[in-house]
């Protein structure tokens, strides 16, 4: 055994040197100085203490509000939706006897797909005036909504994007779907249970950690919302860049203007600093609250042979 | 002759399934028509995006904003257009040399933090644990505007720098996950290479990394992708000077400032998916296996 000597002890430290420095450097300073920023104006050049004066601007700025219900609009929709598709199509995928390996990579492969590339490509092809959706649609007769132009719409064409790259979910549930043990099947099917019935009282309740997993960190990626929502809008809105125009977030209408977005857009297009760390913090907040969530779900994780 | 009756005996009653079972093996081949007819269903749902993207890249500006679905011609000619109309060759060296130095970055300064989570005893292990998982989780944009101002005052803003320096500071998603992997590996091995005489470094790089591969791989892969696809770092970051774009960058303004056309937005789109495509059938299993990894129980 060797002894506790002071190298022993240092070791650690050591190799965990980066991530402390990245720690103290890329969380904590931020963290403390977002907080003061938030007492201050600051646009790059001048810096002024102007008290609570940023955190009343935002109960009343209505841009701010919106983005938040859109926001939360994505929480609530996308996110189940989203783990509803994911366990069916996994569930679906290990039942299959035949090519289950090739359809595994098929529903996989989109979510590997650059996000700017995959919104790009769904803006063009439900372009209700030239895409193909529309076109094959035409045919049976049924006319296709304006998916990315109307404010009705907007976030359902986001959410069709983020049912198309449901693939990483698939693979986690398959796993999860994998390791039910077979027994309590068998067990079930001598008690006459089958389908539907073995679905919700076996499988379900064994794998609901796993989906709550899923469910937390797809609330917390859908709080960070931003590339598909930029993208989309942008290209659907047709906005072109010249000198001294700057893109505003949101086009439809500000309906697929998401908190990021708008905290991205106070920040480093308008430089209201001090604002967009007021909006900073209200998003560390919320995500904390999930984080925790997540955290008890790792209770006990890190102690199995300390 | 005594086993004569007793083979008929046995054939017959392998060839006359009992009664019941007819139904139910009717029925089990509806199912299995109808669970195989749900996945084509999907895998062309899934699929459908991708053909037609590619089909689109191949067409006349014309004929993209027609509802013709198949190409009147091939005009292969779009990919030498996209490259003589934008600075697209910049954009993928930028968007190669972010990948690549921050995936080598991130394996050098990541690994020897998972490994001290995995492996040593020390007090606030479990605290630093969590911690790991909290930045994994915290919004990047949270603490965005100190962080620029931070980059700026070195002048490193308008670079790509501010994203990849960072990376020799460990990632707290790779960290998270080749930890998960390394507290799998039985502490046998390490043991009995301590009782060989390797000192704790030599076991980490000769007998866990070796034995890691997967999971090294899997994290690789991720961040290189990460950085292939970043939007956002980039955005914040590149500044406006076209020649610091990433290709997600230059993708994403590909129709406002070179107001090209569909055909050749839908090529540049093909360009910046084939090299994640071509990798992921090489390392399908590396990438499956990784996923599952994140999937914590």
């Amino acid at each position: 055994m060797a002894a506790i000597t002071l190298g022993n002890r240092l070791r650690p430290l050591a190799y965990l040197s980066p991530w402390l420095i990245g720690f103290a450097l890329f969380f904590v300073y931020p963290l403390i100085s977002t907080v003061y920023f938030s007492f201050q104006r600051y646009d790059l050049f001048t810096l002024e203490p102007v008290g609570l004066l940023n955190y009343r601007y935002f109960l009343q700025d209505e841009a701010a509000w919106t983005s938040i219900r859109n926001t939360l609009w994505l929480v609530v929709v996308m996110v189940p939706l989203r783990v509803v598709f994911g366990l069916g199509v996994a569930q679906l995928i290990t039942r299959l006897k035949a090519g289950a390996g090739i359809f595994r990579t098929i529903f996989y492969l989109p979510s590997l797909v650059p996000l700017v590339a995959g919104t790009l490509g769904f803006v063009y092809l439900l372009n209700p005036a030239t895409g193909p959706v529309q076109a094959i649609l035409g045919t049976i007769g049924v006319r296709s909504p304006d998916w990315f132009g109307d404010p009705a719409w907007s976030k359902w064409g986001l959410t069709m994007l983020a049912l198309w790259s449901v693939g990483d979910l698939m693979v986690i549930f398959m796993a999860a779907l994998l390791d039910v043990p077979k027994q309590l099947y068998e067990a079930a099917a001598l008690d006459g249970a089958t389908g539907w019935r073995q679905f919700v009282h076996i499988t379900l309740p064994v794998i609901r950690p796993v989906l709550m997993f899923a469910a937390v960190t797809g609330v917390i990626q859908t709080l960070q919302y931003f590339t598909q929502a930029m993208v989309a809008a942008r290209v659907a809105s047709g906005a072109t860049d010249s000198a001294g125009s700057v893109f505003v977030p949101g086009y439809p209408d500000q309906s697929t203007l998401t908190f990021p977005e708008w905290l991205f857009h106070q920040g480093f297009r308008d430089f209201a600093m001090g604002y967009a760390c007021v909006l900073a913090l209200v998003l560390f907040a919320v995500s904390m609250v999930f984080t925790l969530i997540l955290l008890r779900q790792f209770r006990g994780f890190g102690e199995e042979d300390a | 002759m005594t086993a004569a009756p007793a083979a008929t005996v046995r054939e017959r009653a392998g060839a006359t399934p009992p009664a019941p079972a007819r139904p139910r093996r009717g029925r089990a081949a509806l199912y299995w028509i109808a669970k195989h007819a749900i996945a084509i269903a999907l895998a062309i749902m899934f699929l459908g995006p991708l053909v037609f993207i590619a089909l689109t890249a191949v067409m006349s500006d014309q004929q993209a904003l027609t509802s013709r679905l198949w190409p009147d011609a091939w005009n292969w000619s779009n990919f030498a257009e996209i490259f003589e109309k934008t600075p697209l060759l910049t954009w993928i060296g930028n968007t190669i040399m972010y990948s690549v130095l921050a995936t080598v970055f991130m394996l050098l300064s990541s690994i020897p933090v998972a490994y001290a989570l995995a492996r040593f005893r020390f007090r606030g292990r479990r605290l630093a644990f969590l911690l790991v998982i909290t930045t994994m989780m915290l919004p990047p944009q949270v603490v965005a505007v100190p962080v620029y101002l931070v980059w700026a005052r070195f002048h490193l803003t308008g670079t790509l720098w501010p994203l990849i320096i960072p990376m020799l500071l460990g990632d707290a998603f790779s960290i998270f996950l080749l930890r998960q992997f390394l507290v799998t590996i039985p502490r046998e091995y390490s043991d009995a290479a301590r009782v060989d005489g390797c000192g704790e470094f030599r076991t980490l790089v000769r007998v866990i990394l070796p034995m890691a591969k997967p999971a090294i791989a899997a994290v690789a892969l991720f961040q290189f992708f990460y950085c292939w696809n970043d939007y956002y770092g980039p955005l914040l970051y590149a500044g406006t000077d076209l020649d610091n774009w990433t290709l997600s960058l230059g993708l994403a303004a590909f129709r406002s400032v070179h107001r090209v056309q569909w055909n050749l937005t839908m090529a540049a789109t093909v360009l910046a998916m084939a090299p994640v495509i071509v990798i992921f059938f090489f390392a399908q299993k590396v990438f499956i296996e990784g996923v599952k990894l994140t999937g914590v129980k």
